[in-house]
């Protein structure tokens, strides 16, 4: 499956549309805000276009994983090609990207998500100019995670990905911006120090024939290092079980668990969520979060599957702990942003668990719910935003009675906390019940014990609704005016997704399930078989 | 598509069209907003009804349409992994949506004058369709996963519209701990369906139920079958309002009353019968067991709460607990139609009833605006009195509904009651739990009393202040109708036409028990020798229900009409009966107590845990890091930089020394070099 | 008695010692220079003593006559020098002189 864009693949145009967006805003005068603003718009806009495009031309029936056969809209050039006589050859890095079920959902979520944050960067005045490039520049940094093949051009887009997120935290942020923005940083920074570890490791262990000079040559190429076949003898994860595979796991596992973030590492969410402008809270929320449980999907478990499948149970309990302590952290939050932070924890938990069941259900599940999770949560964050642009504040205790004096943003956010609570009919409920029906079949009680996280979520999720949308309105407030045009533009689309993929959530489904299936059966069929010889 | 499956899925759909289409248009259309919402609901009466006797009239059990919705391209247990959805209509389903409808398009009549001056008006309408709809989904759902899912949306249409007056925090508390305490239940309901859908594959009733009958158990143990039943037996707790979750269901009162009439009496709450009698083929003697025992707890307790209640609606949504757990007992000691059979004739009375209650509030409210009293609580029985005569509609109607809701011979609940208590003596006698049938005719003897103690206090006698007596009148014939068509429904006639015997009606022969899958040996008392016995009990239930119907109506008019015995004088004598009574059991003090406070302040903890302990390790490590960094910062300035700047010194401190010798005169240079010649001369030369 | 190499290098060391001496000791400045003709010179006896008894044959006396020549020439500038320095210090003391020391 190839689709072309005058004569560039698609992937392409989608990865690097923002750049050449960016390129533009950084032409241009910054007096001239309106044109910046507009040139972000539109070419988050033509992404997302595409993005459409490709949703609709993706075969739904290939499976991609470890196939590079069944990959759809690839494109492979070499890249970087040193040829070094000193003692490890040649080193050949492609530019390959490439989407399958498990990406697919997560370009189309990128796109939306990033033109989402630019609506709502509207009322950005601080350096505009700057503040768009670097907007620009992170969206390509996340597009290109999600679609590219080769490691090593996957670990770039990770950290392309970081910087802009520094900048825009610590310059656009709130007051302890400088706090925040550091502890993301760092934090991200220790996982990609083990990923790159492992990246290096993977890289020396892993060789296949190149086609041009027919020699054997290391590679960066992700679906090259999920055949056990490649794998040298005697390299260091050579093998099946071995100490040093576990070893490239865990340090793998936690370079994507920071980013999900999963309990114990997930102390940065909340202060990056609060500190952060709406847009960009919204981005990561939205997307960022994605990223580790995406990497898991797409690096640990195929390339890993003896490892995965021998870390199971702890996955899981990790996915346990996450959903029942993020739900009991958020309701004791007092703010606004931190308690929807602390929700975001809790949520992704049941992605964890949901891909730890290892079956179809479970991964759809989980996949499924990372899509979700992004509408929804994206959703909440942009309503955190208009209240707060409106009352300065964020004290879930400052409000009440909202519900009578803006009736249209309050129709919004019923929709977004009764998602986010998982009600039959929107998109949240689905994802949920599939994640957790999966588990259940792996981990019964562990299962249980977590499915118990959906009464907490109800719990404080209604307890935010009742302070600050229900009651009288405090005096104060009186001048609060309804949502506008330009914040409805951004909630509505999001809020269709969730009550579309409610009703028929067959319309991500079908993109995933091929390879959610590929992923389980490939994991579980690999264990027990020998690696390296 | 045929044309049955079209009418079922129209039926369904209705109510949400009218949904959507006044949460869209309602703010423009104001008050027409509840003539349009009246009339969907009337269009689906009609049809339901159609429905009703089409498929009474048809041979078939059920009508069954399955959709494929969602398939995962794989298999479990061989099986290929979908799920399916689909609509069944069986008799019982029939019924159901007969009652589902008729409800609520008469309370949807009810509220156009009842609701008439609500700030909210359009979306008030507009959440009784979604409620309908959610109602109507999960009679006609033909599998347990679509079921859940019209469960909870059931749940979020309760939730808004409790807290439909949400400037009152009790309101929105109410709405809240509904949805919350639902949740709980609905928890375990959730697992139940793991737990079928990972052993058979399917979800649907006949799956499953084909499934166990073809010899297959959850996990292959006989005690994960009670288990899963009970599970799912867990979502009924919670809808159900059943002890220990029971709870939610008077505070929900704080809604409208209509609301209460249509959700928190008669359908909702009924939801969660339906579950069970729904389940009953998979459910284990062990399970009834506790069903039934759950049931008879709940209906002993609410009862004994609604005795010394003063609260109109508080009085009636203990007796409707109370009924609620009737009905559950009824399943659960295995006379499935009479548990089934008392849903539908308490959801006509016990909606009249509160319809009635909803009559006489808007006409003590009216009245109370009238005289400029702002103090009084409108609902307040002890408020009120000698109503008979300023709204006889209301009171002749209400009058019917408590002789039926009491079993007084000639009702509807006359019928449906007695056959209960026929179960229960009937299960006793095969499985000896004798405090089963004990309770059910006390908790009889207790509503009869109870409810007669309301009607007295409300309609009866004079009212409480004379002035504003004045300005009592009769409800609007809109509140009015509904109240008759109620009180017609609650004849016995409609359902059987011999007053004394149920089973000769319609009823009895067209919802029959269901076919029991449960493996034999652990299977309850099988149908047919269980009928038998209810049948040889028939006489002597019938004599002891009057009784005691009889002497709790007779001790209610000796104590709150004729006054023989002081009311106050007796609560005064059993003080601490009374108030721990009226304290409701002290449940909600020990929840608040224990589970609320317990979970808000587990979150404290570990919100601090977070904030103080992990967050903690991670500003420790950057602090370590920093204390490391200013330390190395001081040992290279110190010791790295101060070696290097030594050697400067030392190098300065030679080069002061050597300056000296730097005269600048070539003579003295000459006289070195030629010293310096002849020490190497000396040295080397030698 | 027969005069070997040896006398020559001692009158040629002895001689260049004392012109090392006037060099090193000597303020004047013709005097310095009359330290550097001896130096010279000294080592012009020990190239002709080469050339007579080393076997450096025509190459020492070539030496020789080359350094003659240059001590004229050196001479003549430096002798340049010091009149100039002459007129413009009014001394030939090269202690005096020092401008150049800073």
């Amino acid at each position: 499956m190839e689709l072309k864009i005058l004569n560039i693949g698609i992937l392409t145009w989608l990865t690097f549309l923002p750049v050449l967006g960016m390129i533009i805003v950084l032409l241009l005068p910054k007096e001239q805000k309106s044109a910046i603003r507009w040139t972000s718009l539109f070419s988050t806009l033509v992404q997302v276009i595409f993005a459409f495009l490709l949703f609709a031309k993706f075969d739904r029936s290939l499976g991609g994983v470890n196939s590079a056969a069944t990959m759809q809209f690839n494109e492979l050039f070499n890249w970087i090609n040193i040829k070094s006589s000193s003692w490890f050859g040649i080193i050949k890095i492609d530019y390959y990207l490439g989407v399958d079920g498990i990406s697919m959902p997560m370009v189309f979520l990128t796109a939306i998500i990033s033109c989402i944050a630019v609506i709502s960067s509207w009322n950005i005045e601080k350096s505009i100019k700057g503040y768009f490039a670097l907007l620009l520049l992170l969206d390509t940094g996340m597009m290109g995670v999600f679609v590219s093949l080769d490691f090593f051009l996957f670990y770039i887009f990770w950290e392309v990905m970081l910087l802009p997120m520094y900048f825009l935290i610590g310059v656009w942020g709130g007051p302890r911006r400088e706090y925040a923005a550091i502890k993301f940083f760092l934090y991200t920074l220790l996982g990609s120090v083990l990923l790159l570890l492992a990246m290096l490791a993977l890289y020396f262990s892993v060789s296949v024939i190149d086609p041009v000079t027919g020699t054997k040559i290391h590679t960066f190429n992700m679906i090259a290092m999920m055949n056990p076949a490649n794998f040298d003898a005697g390299s260091l994860l050579a093998g099946a079980s071995t100490y040093w595979r576990y070893v490239a796991y865990v340090a793998i596992f936690i370079g994507f668990a920071i980013k999900v973030p999963i309990f114990p590492f997930h102390t940065w969410l909340p202060d990056a969520h609060v500190e952060a402008p709406t847009a960009i809270s919204v981005i990561l929320a939205g997307v960022l979060l994605k990223m580790g449980t995406y990497g898991l999907m797409r690096v640990a478990f195929p390339i890993f599957p003896d490892a995965a499948m021998y870390f199971l149970y702890p996955l899981a309990f990790l996915g346990f702990v996450n959903i029942i302590y993020g739900a009991f952290c958020a309701m004791a939050q007092k703010d606004f942003k931190k308690l929807i932070a602390y929700s975001s924890v809790s949520h992704m938990g049941i992605v964890i668990l949901g891909m730890a069941a290892m079956n179809t259900q479970g991964m759809v599940g989980a996949m499924l719910q990372m899509f979700n999770h992004g509408t929804i949560t994206a959703m909440l964050f942009l309503i955190v935003g208009v209240i707060y642009d409106r009352a300065h504040t964020r004290g879930l205790d400052d409000f009440g009675g909202l519900m009578n004096k803006m009736p249209g943003y309050s129709g919004v956010m019923v929709i977004a906390f009764f998602a986010a609570i998982g009600l039959p009919g929107l998109s949240g409920f689905i994802s949920e019940a599939f994640s957790f029906l999966g588990a259940f079949q792996t981990f019964r009680w562990l299962t249980i014990a977590s499915a118990f996280g959906i009464v907490l979520t109800a719990g404080y999720m209604l307890w935010t609704l009742q302070r600050v949308f229900l009651g009288t309105l405090p005096e104060k407030w009186n001048g609060l005016t309804d949502i506008n045009a330009r914040e409805l533009t951004m909630l509505v689309p999001l809020a269709i997704i969730v009550i579309a993929l409610g009703v028929y959530p067959n319309l991500m489904l079908d993109v995933m399930n091929t390879s959610a299936n590929t992923l389980v059966d490939f994991v579980k069929g690999s264990v027990g078989l020998a690696v390296g010889n | 598509m045929t044309p049955h499956l079209i009418i079922a899925l129209a039926v369904l759909l209705l109510p949400l069209v009218s949904f959507i289409f006044l949460i869209f248009f309602g703010k423009r259309l104001t008050k027409i907003s509840g003539h349009i919402g009246t009339t969907f609901l009337g269009i689906d009466l009609l049809l339901a009804i159609y429905l009703f006797f089409a498929k009474l009239y048809d041979t078939a059990a059920s009508w069954d349409f399955t959709f494929s919705w969602i398939d995962f391209h794989t298999t479990l247990n061989n099986i290929p992994l979908k799920l399916d959805i689909g609509i069944m209509v069986d008799n019982l389903t029939a019924a159901m949506l007969v009652v589902v409808t008729t409800v609520s398009a008469l309370v949807h009549l009810f509220s156009l004058a009842y609701m008439k001056d609500d700030v909210r008006y359009s979306r008030y309408y507009s959440f009784l369709g979604l409620f309908t709809f959610s109602m109507l989904g999960i009679v006609l759902t033909n599998n347990y996963f679509m079921m859940y899912a019209f469960w909870e949306l059931v749940g979020v249409s309760s939730y808004l519209l409790i807290g439909h007056w949400y400037e009152k925090k009790s309101a929105a508390d109410a709405g809240k701990k509904a949805f919350i305490v639902n949740r709980v239940g609905d928890f375990g309901f959730l697992v139940g369906i793991m737990i079928v859908w990972m052993q058979f594959s399917t979800t649907t009733f006949s799956g499953i139920f084909g499934a166990i009958g073809g010899g297959k158990i959850p996990f292959g143990s006989d005690t994960w079958l009670t288990i899963a039943g009970l599970l799912i037996f867990c979502g009924a707790v919670g809808k159900s309002a059943q002890f220990p979750l029971h709870v939610w269901l008077p505070d929900a009162m704080e809604g409208p009353t209509p609301v209460s009439a249509l959700i928190h009496a008669a359908t909702m709450v009924a939801a969660g019968v339906y579950l069970v009698a729904r389940t009953f083929p998979i459910l284990t003697a062990d399970a009834l067991v506790i069903i039934a025992y759950t049931g008879a707890i709940t209906a002993f307790i609410a009862a004994t709460i609604a005795i010394v209640q003063n609260d109109i609606k508080k009085i009636l949504a203990y007796s409707t607990i109370s009924q609620l757990g009737y009905m559950v007992m009824g399943l659960g000691v295995g006379a499935f139609t009479s548990g089934v059979f008392h849903l539908v004739t308490h959801a006509a009375f016990k909606a009249g009833l509160f319809l009635g209650s909803g009559s006489v509030i808007y006409a003590m409210h009216n009245a109370l605006h009238h005289v400029n009293d702002h103090h009084t609580d409108a609902q307040d029985v002890r408020s009120m009195g000698g109503l008979k005569k300023k709204m006889p509609i209301t009171f002749w109607t209400m009058l019917m509904f408590t002789l039926a809701i009491s079993g007084v011979p000639l009702t509807s609940g006359f019928l449906s009651k007695d056959e209960i208590l026929a179960g229960t003596l009937s299960f006793a006698h095969f499985t000896g739990h004798s405090a089963i049938p004990f309770i059910g005719f006390f908790v009889a003897g207790l509503t009869a009393f109870y409810m007669f103690r309301m009607l007295i206090l409300t309609f009866f006698g004079d009212h409480h202040d004379a002035h504003r007596a004045e300005h009592l009148h009769e409800s609007p014939w809109v509140m009015t109708v509904p109240l008759i068509v109620f009180a017609v429904l609650s004849f016995f006639a409609w359902y059987s036409f011999n007053p004394i015997g149920a089973k000769d009606g319609w009823f009895y022969a067209k919802i029959t028990t269901p076919h029991v899958v449960v493996p034999e040996h652990i299977a309850a008392t099988p149908t047919e020798e269980f009928l038998e016995e209810v049948h040889h009990q028939h006489n002597l239930t019938m004599l002891i229900s009057v009784g005691v119907a009889g002497f709790g109506i007779l001790m209610a008019f000796v104590i709150y009409y004729w006054k023989k015995i002081s009311a106050d004088a007796l609560e005064k004598a059993l003080k601490s009966v009374h108030t721990f009574l009226y304290r409701k059991w002290y449940f909600d003090e020990l929840y608040d107590a224990t589970v609320v406070a317990g979970t808000i302040g587990l979150a404290k903890v570990l919100a601090w845990f977070d904030a103080k302990i992990i967050d903690g390790i991670v500003n420790g490590a950057g602090s370590i890091t920093k204390i490391t960094s200013v330390i190395s910062g001081k040992f290279d300035t110190y010791v790295v930089d101060g070696l290097v700047n030594f050697t400067a010194y030392f190098a300065g401190l030679f080069g002061l020394i050597f300056r000296k010798i730097q005269t600048g005169k070539v003579q003295t240079y000459i006289l070195f070099a030629v010293v310096g010649m002849m020490v190497f001369v000396v040295l080397f030369g030698m | 008695m027969e005069i070997t190499l040896t006398h020559f290098l001692l009158i040629s060391a002895v001689l260049f010692s004392l012109g090392v001496f006037a060099v090193i000791t000597r303020r004047n400045a013709i005097m310095v220079l009359m330290g550097i003709e001896l130096i010279l010179n000294s080592a012009n006896i020990n190239f002709l003593a080469f050339s007579r008894y080393g076997g450096m044959n025509i190459e020492g006396q070539m030496a020789a006559i080359f350094v003659i020549i240059l001590a004229a020439a050196e001479a003549a500038v430096a002798l340049a020098i010091v009149l100039n320095i002459y007129k413009r210090f009014n001394t030939v003391n090269v202690d005096e002189i020092s401008i150049l020391k800073d």
